[in-house]
C-alpha cells in the first residue's frame, strides 16, 4: 500500500514519459512540481492556522473570536486576505527601497525553506540531505537577517530598536538551540531528518526531555512571539521592526510569523515526538502523515497556549535566561549524553537484552541521566530563589465590588 | 556546456560582482549585505562540488554569525542611517593593485600544482563524505592536530575578548 502522493507522482511520471519527454526532463519537472506543492501547501496551511489561532486565542480569553464568515468563522481569513491585497503600499521617506522591499520576501522564504527537509511520511520528504539538521540552523539564521534588514531600511528609530533586539535575541538563542539539536543527532547517529525519525522507535522526548524542552523554548524565541516578542513589543516600540510596513508587505511578515510558529511545531514533532512513527506507519505510509499532523497540531496548541498565557519578558531577563541558564544546561547535557551514549554503545552487547527491549532500556538510561541533571540544576538554583518580593506600595483598591442584593444572600 | 558549468559561470559572475560591490559601495550596511551575497555564492560552489556539509556550514558560520555581526557592528556606528561619510584615505588604487597582484601570484603558483588541471577523483561508491570528514578530523594520522590547534586559537581569542571587555575592579 503506497502513499497517495507516491501514486500520483508515479502516474504523472508514466504520463509524461508517454508524451515522449526525456527521463531527465521528467525528473526535473517532477522535482519542481514537488517543490511548488510543498510551498503552496505550507502557505495554504497558514490560511487555516490563522483562523485556528484567532479562535483559540478568543476562546481562552472567553470571547467568541471570528464567527461571521462561514461556519465557526472558518472563512474569515479570506476577506482579511482580500482586504490586505487592496491596501496601499507606503514606503517611508528616506527608506532604503531595495532592502526595504527585499526583507518581507526573505522573511517568508526563510521559513518556507525549512519545509524542504520535513518528512511527512517515510518516503514523502522534499530532499533528505545528509546535513538536514544543520540546514535547519542555516535557514533559521536567514530569518534573523530579514528582520535586521526590515528594521534598518525603514528609517525609523523604533524599527531600528526592534532590529537591535532581534539580533541580540536570535543570536543568543541560537546557541542553546544548536546544542540541543546535537543531542538527537548524537542518539540517532545521523543528521538526516528521515534517519532521525527512523531512529525514534521510542520517542526522543523520553530519552532526553531536557533537550526537547530546550529546543522547544529556543525555537519559540526564534519565532519572536509572546513571551519572546520583544522585537515587536507593541507597548514600547509601536510594532518594532515592522512598524513602517503596510499592505501586503506587512502581510508577508504576518504570514511568515504564523508559518514559523507552525514550522517549529512540525520540527519539534519530527525531532522529539517521533515524526511519522506510529502503529502501522511503515506499512501504510498515509497513516504516518496522519500521525505527523496529529503530533504537530498537538505541539502547535501548546505554542498558542504559551503565547496567550505568558506576559512579555524584559530584554535583560530574556538574555540572562539564554546565556546564564539554557546555554550551560545544554552544554552539561550534551557532554553527559555523549559520555553515557559512548558507554552504552560499548556495554549493551554484554547485557544480553531481548531485542525488543533494547530501545526502552536505552531510553531509560538517558532518562535517569536527565533526571539527575534536573535534580542537580534545581539544587544549584536553590540559593538564588527569590524569597521575598519588594513591595512598591500597599494596594489601595479604588473600585470595591458592590454588596450583593439582600435577596441573593438568603 | 553541461548545465553544471552554466550554473557555475552564472554563480561565479554574481559572486564576483557582489564581491566588487562589497569594496566599492560607500554604505557600510550595503557592503555587509553584498558580502552576504558573495558568501552565498561561495556556498553554491560547495554544493556544485558535492560538499553539502561545507555549503551549510558556510551559511551557518559566515552568513548566520559573521555577516550578522558585521551588520550589528555597523549599526553601532554613528552614521548608520546616513549614506556616506567623507573618504578618509585615497589609497584604493593601491588596494586594487595588491589584489590583482596577489590573484596573479596565486594563479601562477597553483598552475604548477598537478591537481589544477586534472579531474577530481570520483568518490568511492556508497561512502558518506560526512562520516569520512568526521573521522579525518579526529584521527591521529590525519587532521587531529590542526583541528585541535584551531580550537586552541579560538579559545584564546575568546579569552582575549573577555579580558578586553572585562570591567576593571576599582
Amino acid at each position: 500500500m503506497d502513499h497517495p502522493i507516491t501514486i500520483i507522482a508515479r502516474w504523472l511520471e508514466t504520463l509524461m514519459l508517454g508524451w515522449g519527454l526525456a527521463p531527465g526532463a521528467v525528473t526535473t519537472i517532477l522535482t519542481l512540481l514537488g517543490a511548488a506543492v510543498v510551498g503552496a501547501f505550507g502557505l495554504g496551511l497558514v490560511i487555516f492556522t490563522i483562523w485556528l489561532e484567532r479562535k483559540l486565542y478568543a476562546r481562552i480569553q472567553d470571547r467568541l473570536g471570528p464567527n461571521r464568515v462561514g461556519p465557526w468563522g472558518i472563512l474569515q481569513t479570506f476577506p482579511d486576505m482580500i482586504k490586505i491585497f487592496t491596501k496601499e503600499f507606503i514606503t517611508p521617506d528616506g527608506a532604503d527601497k531595495v532592502v526595504y522591499n527585499l526583507a518581507p520576501i526573505l522573511s517568508v522564504s526563510a521559513v518556507l525553506l525549512t519545509w524542504a527537509v520535513i518528512p511527512f511520511a517515510p518516503a514523502i520528504i522534499g530532499t533528505d540531505v545528509n546535513v538536514g539538521v544543520l540546514y535547519l540552523v542555516a535557514v533559521g539564521s536567514l530569518g534573523a537577517l530579514s528582520i535586521i534588514m526590515a528594521g534598518w531600511s525603514s528609517n525609523n528609530k523604533y524599527a531600528m530598536l526592534g532590529a537591535f533586539r532581534a539580533v541580540a535575541q536570535m543570536v543568543s538563542y541560537e546557541v542553546p538551540m544548536v546544542l540541543a539539536l546535537l543531542i538527537p543527532v548524537l542518539l540517532a547517529q545521523t543528521m538526516k531528518m528521515n534517519g532521525l525519525v527512523e531512529a525514534q522507535q521510542v520517542w526522543f522526548i523520553f530519552y532526553v526531555p531536557i533537550a526537547a524542552l530546550i529546543f522547544f523554548i529556543t525555537s519559540l524565541a526564534e519565532t519572536g512571539r509572546a513571551p519572546f516578542d520583544l522585537l515587536e513589543a507593541e507597548s514600547e516600540l509601536v510594532a518594532g521592526f515592522q512598524t513602517e510596513y503596510s499592505g501586503l508587505k506587512f502581510g508577508m511578515f504576518y504570514v511568515g510569523e504564523f508559518l514559523h510558529a507552525f514550522t517549529i511545531s512540525a520540527l519539534t514533532a519530527t525531532l522529539f515526538l517521533g515524526g511519522w512513527q506510529g502503529l502501522g506507519a511503515e506499512r501504510f505510509p498515509i497513516l504516518g502523515t496522519i500521525f505527523f499532523f496529529i503530533k504537530t497540531f498537538a505541539v502547535y496548541f501548546v505554542v498558542i497556549w504559551i503565547r496567550i498565557s505568558l506576559p512579555r519578558l524584559r530584554i535583560d531577563q530574556l538574555l540572562n535566561f539564554s546565556w546564564k541558564f539554557l546555554t550551560p544546561l545544554a552544554l552539561v547535557l550534551l557532554l553527559a549524553t555523549a559520555i553515557v551514549e559512548k558507554l552504552w554503545l560499548d556495554l549493551y552487547p554484554s547485557l544480553n537484552l531481548v531485542v525488543g527491549a533494547v530501545p526502552w532500556v536505552h531510553a531509560g538510561v538517558h532518562f535517569v541521566l536527565n533526571l539527575l541533571i534536573l535534580w542537580g540544576m534545581l539544587n544549584l538554583l536553590k540559593p538564588h530563589k527569590v524569597k521575598t518580593r519588594r513591595t512598591v506600595a500597599e494596594p489601595r483598591p479604588v473600585a470595591v465590588a458592590p454588596e450583593p442584593p439582600v435577596s441573593e444572600i438568603s | 556546456m553541461t548545465p553544471v558549468q552554466l550554473i557555475f559561470l552564472a554563480v561565479a559572475a554574481v559572486t564576483l560582482a557582489a564581491a566588487l560591490m562589497v569594496v566599492l559601495t560607500r554604505n557600510l550596511i550595503h557592503a555587509a549585505l553584498w558580502l552576504i551575497v558573495t558568501l552565498f555564492g561561495v556556498a553554491v560552489f560547495y554544493v556544485l562540488l558535492n560538499a553539502g556539509f561545507f555549503a551549510v556550514v558556510q551559511v551557518v558560520v559566515y552568513i548566520g554569525a559573521i555577516a550578522i555581526l558585521f551588520i550589528f557592528a555597523a549599526m553601532l556606528t554613528r552614521r548608520v542611517m546616513q549614506d556616506t561619510g567623507p573618504q578618509l584615505n585615497a589609497g584604493s588604487w593601491l588596494a586594487g593593485l595588491v589584489a590583482v597582484l596577489s590573484f596573479g601570484g596565486l594563479v601562477a603558483v597553483l598552475s604548477q600544482w598537478p591537481g589544477f588541471s586534472s579531474q577530481a577523483a570520483a568518490l568511492p561508491e556508497g561512502a558518506d563524505p560526512l562520516v569520512q570528514l568526521g573521522t579525518a578530523l579526529v584521527s591521529p594520522d590525519a587532521y587531529v592536530l590542526p583541528f585541535e590547534l584551531a580550537s586552541v586559537l579560538l579559545v584564546a581569542a575568546m579569552i582575549g575578548a573577555i579580558t578586553v571587555s572585562l570591567e576593571k575592579k576599582p
